[in-house]
């Protein structure tokens, strides 16, 4: 480090010398436009694949797209097998995803077995989505004689998407404040009321998030339905079984390179509503937060301020981010 | 419930109720503190009930996963064992693929029943799996560490959580979305105004890889690396803003207080406490990358060849099983079904390997995060 301070300390202050050399200076410019470039690398394919997507989409789009089915030009089936198998992977990760959140949380004391379940919550999270379809295919159409069905598909998405859940449960009940619990114990409640009444009531805005979280990675999964869930024009059936799902990545997937441009815009259409969904769903975990900070009842602890609930929801974001980002590419 | 903390005494039936096991013969609840006592062995019961289902529950949920986890290994394991008789070490190393002649009788070799003329020889797949990813990691990990920094480092808080929105669009787009960007938009691109400047570099070792003629869409190992860049850049990047915003402010304030520029602050605090994280994040990335199935089905060219040139067609282990579990269903011999588990099995190891790896570069970096004062330089 060339030195900024050329004269030993003790002199008068008028003969220090706080000029930066040029080497130093330009080094430092070199980096920040660096930064500068990486920055504009990573804003420049998002407003790209937003535009060029939405901005084709729209080109192309027909209202109609949304009350036909695909047998006629339109994706109206398939938003509809999306939402449906949205609301099963709902289901099951949240069910399963909340249990096992709670019991690694607050249940399970520190022992082998609970490592050892929390490690393969970690290891469920990073098996490859196409390993998950497989796998379902495998045991759940072929094994179990399900057939290309809602509830394969439903089953390997939410199995996918629970460490997720399992994830924001836990951090979510860990960060209830100890407060909360001497106050409630003080009262006089027993462990499970208290954790029933108390803790898990607060703990509801980041449970809430992470189901949420669960849900932007399931509707944008393809790999592990194409042989799990099948496909087919027609609405989905209230089986859950023996009777295929058509869901919107399938129709991105396999109409974009249709020779029949009507089909073709079809994908324009369908990835559109794909983007819509999510952007509506990061955008209701961010509500949540924004909200839980608001309405938290924490004011005797003392409320945070501006700069700390900003810092929070950033925190938040940023932990939304890592996992949405993660979970999609698998 | 309407319990209020100011009525310590309504919140005490649960806890006795569940201590001595329910309601009296007569109906009345233990402490019934004035209510009426059948509503109170009603609510006894059902707190009792409530919390039963609370521990007991949550356990089986717990286990659920693991059981699957287990489940999908034993599966995997148990279907790829013929295959793995079948097409041995050969597997790793041949690079022809052929699923053999439906149309003559099957053969019986090793025990195993296959079609005539059937070998698969997985390593253009394996190879295509390690370049791309790798690809994608040489340029998404310097992106992603660079917008880090400057959305933390260098941008007001405003225009910063803005432009921090962008890092949650990107990583919220469903892979497919991004690989129908990739080959209709991105990959026509790239191949008109990017790789022809590129194809004109000296023929020599290392550089001579990315002299190869560019398909028209640009599909291909380059294009194939780049979207899935601009995929694990969310991942990166995300993670080392939240690292870089945790460092404390006053050893930043300390190192330019020295007289330090902004750049080798950087490089003397803020770096050094986020290098382990952010490693651990690229390794993380890297394993996504690796299992990443539909966009490189989309933009990867579809070719089971070991890449000649940056520009050609490849094909990975993930998009291969998507692609050829449609056609090896029909194989009336079953085996082709079988080669996709112990596609699926290698994937599986390859990806568990790196997880656990970032993983424990994770733990490692958060044990050791301490002030970087007095490491010396």
């Amino acid at each position: 480090m060339s030195a900024a301070v050329t004269t030993p300390s003790g002199l008068s202050p008028g003969s220090v010398d706080f000029s930066i050399s040029t080497v130093r200076r330009v080094r430092n410019y070199a980096w920040w436009t660096l930064c500068a470039l990486g920055l504009l690398c990573v804003v420049a394919p998002v407003a790209w694949i937003l535009v060029g997507v939405i901005g084709k989409g729209i080109s192309v789009w027909h209202w109609s797209v949304l009350t036909t089915t695909t047998q006629f030009i339109g994706v109206s089936n398939s938003i509809v097998g999306t939402l449906v198998i949205m609301v099963g992977v709902g289901l099951v990760a949240g069910v399963v995803g909340v249990a096992s959140g709670i019991y690694l949380a607050e249940i399970a004391r520190p022992s082998i077995r609970a490592t050892l379940l929390r490690s393969a919550s970690e290891v469920l999270s990073g098996i490859p989505s196409i390993v998950f379809g497989y796998c379902g295919y495998l045991v759940l159409v072929i094994g179990l004689h399900w057939g290309y069905s809602l509830l394969p598909a439903v089953i390997v998405l939410g199995m996918l998407v629970v460490p997720y859940v399992t994830k924001a449960t836990e951090l979510s009940l860990n960060q209830v404040p100890v407060a909360y619990r001497e106050g409630a114990e003080g009262l006089g409640m027993s462990k499970t009321y208290l954790l029933r009444k108390v803790v898990l009531r607060a703990a509801i805005p980041g449970i809430l998030t992470g189901i949420i979280i669960a849900l932007a990675i399931s509707v944008g999964e393809t790999a592990p339905l194409l042989y799990t869930a099948g496909n087919t024009n027609a609405y989905p059936s209230v089986a859950l079984i023996h009777h295929p799902v058509g869901y919107l990545t399938y129709v991105v997937f396999t109409s974009l390179e249709n020779p029949n441009i009507q089909i073709e815009n079809l994908s324009y259409d369908a990835a559109m509503i794909l983007i819509v969904i999510v952007l509506l769903l990061i955008g209701t975990a961010r509500l949540i937060v924004r909200l839980s900070q608001r309405y938290a009842p924490n004011r005797a602890l003392g409320r945070p301020s501006r700069a700390e609930r900003r810092a929070a929801r950033e925190l938040a974001a940023g932990r939304m981010t890592e996992d949405i980002a993660a979970g999609r590419m698998r | 419930m309407t319990d209020t903390p100011s009525e310590p005494s309504a919140e005490e039936p649960p806890r006795v109720e569940t201590r001595t096991g329910g309601a009296r013969p007569d109906g009345r609840g233990p402490v019934s503190l004035g209510n009426d006592s059948a509503a109170g062995a009603r609510r006894a019961r059902n707190q009792r009930i409530g919390n039963h289902l609370l521990v007991h529950g949550s356990r089986v949920g717990a286990i659920i996963p693991a059981l699957a986890l287990l489940g999908m290994f034993a599966t995997l394991l148990v279907e790829a064992i013929p295959a793995i008789k079948f097409d041995g070490w050969g597997f790793f190393t041949s690079s022809i693929w052929n699923p053999g002649n439906p149309y003559s009788p099957p053969s019986h070799a090793g025990g195993v029943y296959h079609l005539a003329g059937a070998h698969f020889g997985a390593w253009p797949l394996i190879a295509g799996t390690l370049e791309s990813s790798a690809i994608a990691l040489i340029i998404g990990l310097p992106v992603a560490v660079g917008a880090a920094v400057m959305l933390v480092e260098r941008l007001p808080a405003r225009p910063a959580s803005v432009l921090g929105l962008c890092l949650e669009v990107l990583a919220g787009i469903p892979s497919v979305v991004i690989g129908l960007w990739g080959i209709l938009t991105f990959g026509p691109w790239l191949a008109q105004h990017i790789y022809p400047a590129l194809t004109h570099l000296p023929n020599v070792p290392v550089l001579n890889f990315f002299r190869g003629t560019p398909a028209h869409n640009g599909e291909g190992l380059l294009t194939g690396g780049l979207v899935l860049a601009v995929m694990i850049i969310p991942i990166i990047a995300a993670t080392t803003r939240d690292l870089l915003l945790q460092v404390p402010g006053t050893t930043k304030e300390g190192a330019e207080a020295l007289g330090m520029t902004h750049t080798e602050a950087f490089f003397a605090v803020q770096a050094r406490w986020v290098r382990g994280g952010v490693i651990g994040a690229a390794v993380l990335g890297l394993g996504r990358a690796l299992g990443e199935t539909i966009a490189i089905a989309l933009v990867s060219g579809s070719i089971q060849q070991v890449a000649p040139n940056i520009f050609a067609g490849m094909t990975t282990i993930a998009a291969a099983i998507v692609q050829q579990l449609g056609s090896l269903q029909g194989d009336p011999t079953g085996l082709g079904v079988r080669v996709v588990a112990e596609l699926a099995l290698v994937l599986l190891g390859i990806t568990l390997l790196v997880n656990v790896l970032a993983r424990m570069i994770v733990r490692r970096a958060a044990r050791g995060a301490a002030l970087p004062v007095g490491a010396g330089f």
